[in-house]
């Protein structure tokens, strides 16, 4: 125990303080964490940890990082994008499998390992490139979607290379490689499963299966995961919702996401692959952002960890031995990754700065590589040292990646700013708008907002809510929306308006602080409860405070006033001088506000308050001695003298 | 003829003049007859509404006190709305083609303040060439507008009742057909007096 919680420790405060660091060197989070597990390496040594297993556990993260990609791109979105992803995926990863094993067999290996080493060289880290991306806020761009593309062909090419590569075996090092698998295999934590074959441990249900049996429970595995996320979630979800628990949903979460990992390791699929699916599939659920903010927290500690095993797993004993070697074989590989991308970006029209994204961003191998190469071991495809020198290399062109970032960002961007900015000219300019609370209030608000063609994106915690609303197509998402991570997932950050439409005093006022705090750009329309809560607005930093019976209420008097058989017009205008009045009462007796003291209790408020009631009184009587009636000021003739004499009278 | 008349008056609950005019047409059948700001009181006039209203009329008459030598506010609202082309004017705009305009209208000032030696400067009718104007690019009929002029002084000397009980035969005899349009086209603005000459 004392050991579990001595390597926790150590891994988080590495990750706490290298982190902040790199991120304020502005390196990005992704070599922070590199260089906390290099830091940590010698006490994870000493405290005799395997990290290898470590970071199969780690690489959870990118099967969730890709349940959450998935959630963000619906199926016909990923549809419009088949042909870049066959095409400039397919390419990549043909072209830089081939050129590499040619390479390798130029310099004297056999074609079988030739052949293995370039398809793990030619796959990228889709963790370091994606959560990249992402914190510099490029993945929209052009260069960042081609990116996605080839990752994401990349991590389904996984899939059928595992099915190749144990034909390629070589049978004079597989008694060597007998000692390898044991000590490699029986790790039951292992997240992506195509090494499974090899776990002594690790069931399977397509194991020793003929053909078309595999091919059937493929087919269902896959199909259950669309009928899961389809049909299923919806009744669970709200079922889940019933305890009105958080935890409870993370772990309904958890438990979907870390489900289809399983079912697929099953079958022998890639868990990535499947809870990509699971994503796509939910996209289009109310629950997504909800889902969004539960799983990203896990993601981003998974992947912090993987990247500090990736640091910590560097054998610095075989790299001083094989230094030239290792720098060497790397740099050629990422030259050449490099160059295969230009072309690709070229013939697929990748212009300016999004060419270089591209070209730099995937020129590192990546995690998938380890996997591949632990399979690869396992299946005596690939000797135990070349293995060892390749592993390195994986390593090293991840731990370089970052600085490609940077040399991109500081190197290249600043001379691309003309081409940036046509760029930039095709980023959505649709102003977004957030409402939490779709009850009798916001629903209002947001129906108001489609008519002028608005889609604002609608927020609500009642389930029962959402199901009547399906109903009428409305799409709501579910989640608190006072709760930080939620507004995150709902695109805080570029809205340009938040509407809160929500009962709850404490929680209107609570979410109008954080964000006027943490989101000043964005305008606060917020829903008021009483007076006394429109101080705490007021003082919360909302833009616009609407008291939520006020402007009910005022019509009801204005139909009373009609019903006494006051003029319409005259009823209206009396209703909006009463408004008026009200308002400077509101204003008036801010000063006197007490935040948390009610009314009644406020002294000065009651005595204020009944001071300035008496002095309207006092005027609206002087107003019905002068012109007839009070508060119709107004289209009032002159005295008849007057009239008739103006112009003398002014003499 | 179906005779429509458009009432406004913003101020209602001080109002003599017009009140007295609405007193004494109240009785009138076969008008109809249109408080604007009773019925749009937040000024959301409702075009196809308005036209349908013109449409079935023969002659349209607007009722108000002068204001700054011009209309109450809503009803210039209501001709910049309801007045559309291709309905009103332009091409395809011949749907009030023929139709009567016309305007019964209460002045504070008395008649020797309208003109070059009054202290407002003009004649009324010229201050009125904007509604005359309009009725002719709408092919309508300008008829003269029937006239109350020192109301105020009026109103203070009980002397209303002649001019709306006069505004009552005017519109009777409106819709009666029984006006004689031509000497009536001819004055320059009718008042209760000049009724006997220009009805039948
Ligand atoms: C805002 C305003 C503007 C006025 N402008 C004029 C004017 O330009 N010429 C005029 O003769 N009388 C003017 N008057 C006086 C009104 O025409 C007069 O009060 C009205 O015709 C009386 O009718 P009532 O008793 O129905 O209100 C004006 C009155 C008001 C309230």
């Amino acid at each position: 125990m004392t050991g579990f919680l001595m390597l926790v420790t150590v891994f988080l405060i590495a990750g706490v303080i290298a982190v902040p660091l790199a991120a304020r060197l502005g390196l990005g989070s992704v070599l922070g964490y590199l260089i906390a597990g290099i830091a940590i390496s010698p006490i994870l040594q000493w405290l005799n940890v395997d990290i290898i297993q470590i970071q199969h556990f780690a690489e959870f993260g990118v099967v969730m990082m890709l349940f959450l990609v998935g959630l963000e791109l619906d199926p016909k979105m990923l549809w419009a994008m088949r042909q870049r992803l066959l095409g400039l995926g397919g390419m990549q990863v043909s072209v830089t499998t081939i050129l590499i094993a040619a390479i390798a067999m130029a310099f004297g290996l056999q074609w079988s390992v030739s052949l293995a080493i370039g398809m793990v060289f030619a796959l990228s880290s889709t963790a370091i490139v994606l959560q990249t991306l992402n914190e510099k806020g490029l993945m929209q761009s052009q260069g960042g979607q081609g990116s996605f593309q080839v990752l994401l062909f990349q991590d389904i090419a996984v899939i059928p290379m595992l099915a190749l590569l144990p034909l390629l075996a070589l049978p004079e090092v597989a008694e060597h490689a007998t000692q390898v698998s044991d000590s490699h295999g029986a790790h039951g934590g292992n997240a992506h499963g195509e090494d499974g074959h090899d776990d002594h441990g690790s069931m399977s249900l397509v194991e020793g299966r003929p053909g078309w049996q595999v091919g059937l429970i493929t087919l269902a595995a896959v199909g259950s995961i669309g009928f899961i996320g389809s049909v299923l979630t919806r009744p669970l979800f709200r079922f889940v919702t019933m305890a009105n628990l958080r935890e409870v949903f993370v772990a309904t979460a958890l438990a979907l996401v870390v489900g289809i990992a399983l079912l697929m390791s099953l079958v022998g699929l890639s868990p990535a692959l499947g809870t990509f699916l699971a994503g796509v599939v939910l996209a289009n659920s109310e629950y997504r952002h909800e889902l969004e903010s539960d799983i990203d927290p896990f993601r981003g500690l998974l992947l912090g960890l993987f990247f500090m095993t990736v640091g910590a797993a560097i054998n610095f004993g075989l790299l001083a031995d094989n230094f030239v070697l290792v720098v060497g074989i790397t740099l050629g590989v990422m030259l050449l990754k490099a160059g295969v991308l230009y072309v690709l970006a070229r013939v697929f029209k990748l212009a300016g700065a999004d060419r270089w994204l591209f070209t730099l961003g995937l020129a590192q191998a990546g995690e998938f590589g380890f996997v591949l190469l632990s399979f690869t071991v396992a299946n005596n495809v690939i000797p135990q040292d070349i293995a060892q020198i390749a592993l390195l290399v994986v390593a090293m062109s991840m731990l370089l990646t970052p600085a490609l970032f940077i040399a991109y960002e500081r190197l290249i961007l600043p001379r691309l700013i003309d081409a940036q900015e046509q760029a930039a000219d095709e980023i959505d300019h649709r102003s977004k708008i957030i409402v939490v609370g779709y009850g009798r209030f916001g629903g209002i608000v947001a129906r108001m907002l489609r008519q002028i063609g608005e889609q604002p994106v609608l927020v609500d915690y009642s389930a029962k809510q959402l199901e009547a609303l399906r109903k009428f197509d409305v799409k709501v998402f579910f989640g608190d929306g006072t709760r930080a991570d939620l507004l995150h997932a709902a695109g805080i950050e570029d809205a340009k308006m938040l509407i809160i439409a929500i009962d709850g005093k404490e929680q209107v006022t609570h979410l109008t602080e954080h964000v006027a705090r943490h989101h000043s750009h964005v305008h606060i329309v917020a829903r008021a409860y009483d007076r006394p809560h429109v101080y705490d607005l007021y003082q919360a930093g909302a833009h616009d405070i609407i008291r939520e019976t006020f402007d009910s209420a005022v019509r009801a008097g204005r139909s009373a006033y009609e019903a006494l058989g006051i003029h319409p017009f005259q009823a209206e205008r009396l209703a909006q001088k009463f408004k008026k009045t009200d308002r400077q009462l509101l204003v008036a007796t801010a000063s006197v506000h007490k935040p948390g003291v009610p009314v009644s209790e406020n002294e000065d408020f009651i005595a204020l308050a009944k001071e300035l009631n008496a002095q309207m009184e006092e005027e609206l009587q002087g107003a019905k001695a002068g012109f007839g009636i009070e508060g119709a000021d107004g289209w009032t003739p002159p005295p008849a003298k007057i009239a008739v004499d103006t112009p003398e009278e002014k003499d | 003829m179906k005779v429509l008349v458009y009432q406004a008056h913003p101020g209602a609950p001080h109002s003599e003049a017009n009140k007295a005019m609405d007193v004494a047409t109240d009785a009138v059948e076969g008008i109809e007859f249109v408080d604007l700001y009773a019925t749009y009181p937040r000024f959301d006039i409702d075009v196809e509404v308005e036209q349908a209203r013109l449409l079935r009329s023969d002659a349209i008459l607007f009722q108000y006190p002068l204001f700054w030598y011009s209309t109450p506010s809503i009803i210039k609202e209501w001709q910049d709305l309801v007045l559309e082309h291709g309905f009103a004017y332009g091409s395809g705009g011949d749907k009030l083609t023929g139709k009567i305009w016309s305007m019964g209208i209460t002045c504070g000032a008395p008649e020797e303040a309208y003109g070059a030696e009054g202290y407002n400067g003009f004649a009324l009718r010229t201050l009125l060439t904007p509604m005359e104007q309009t009725a002719r690019l709408c092919h309508m009929t300008f008829l003269p507008p029937y006239v109350l002029y020192g109301a105020l002084a009026k109103r203070e000397a009980h002397g209303l009742s002649p001019h709306a009980e006069g505004w009552r035969r005017w519109l009777i005899a409106l819709r009666d057909d029984q006006v004689d349009l031509t000497k009536a086209g001819a004055c320059d603005v009718i008042q209760a007096e000049d009724l006997n000459e220009v009805i039948r």
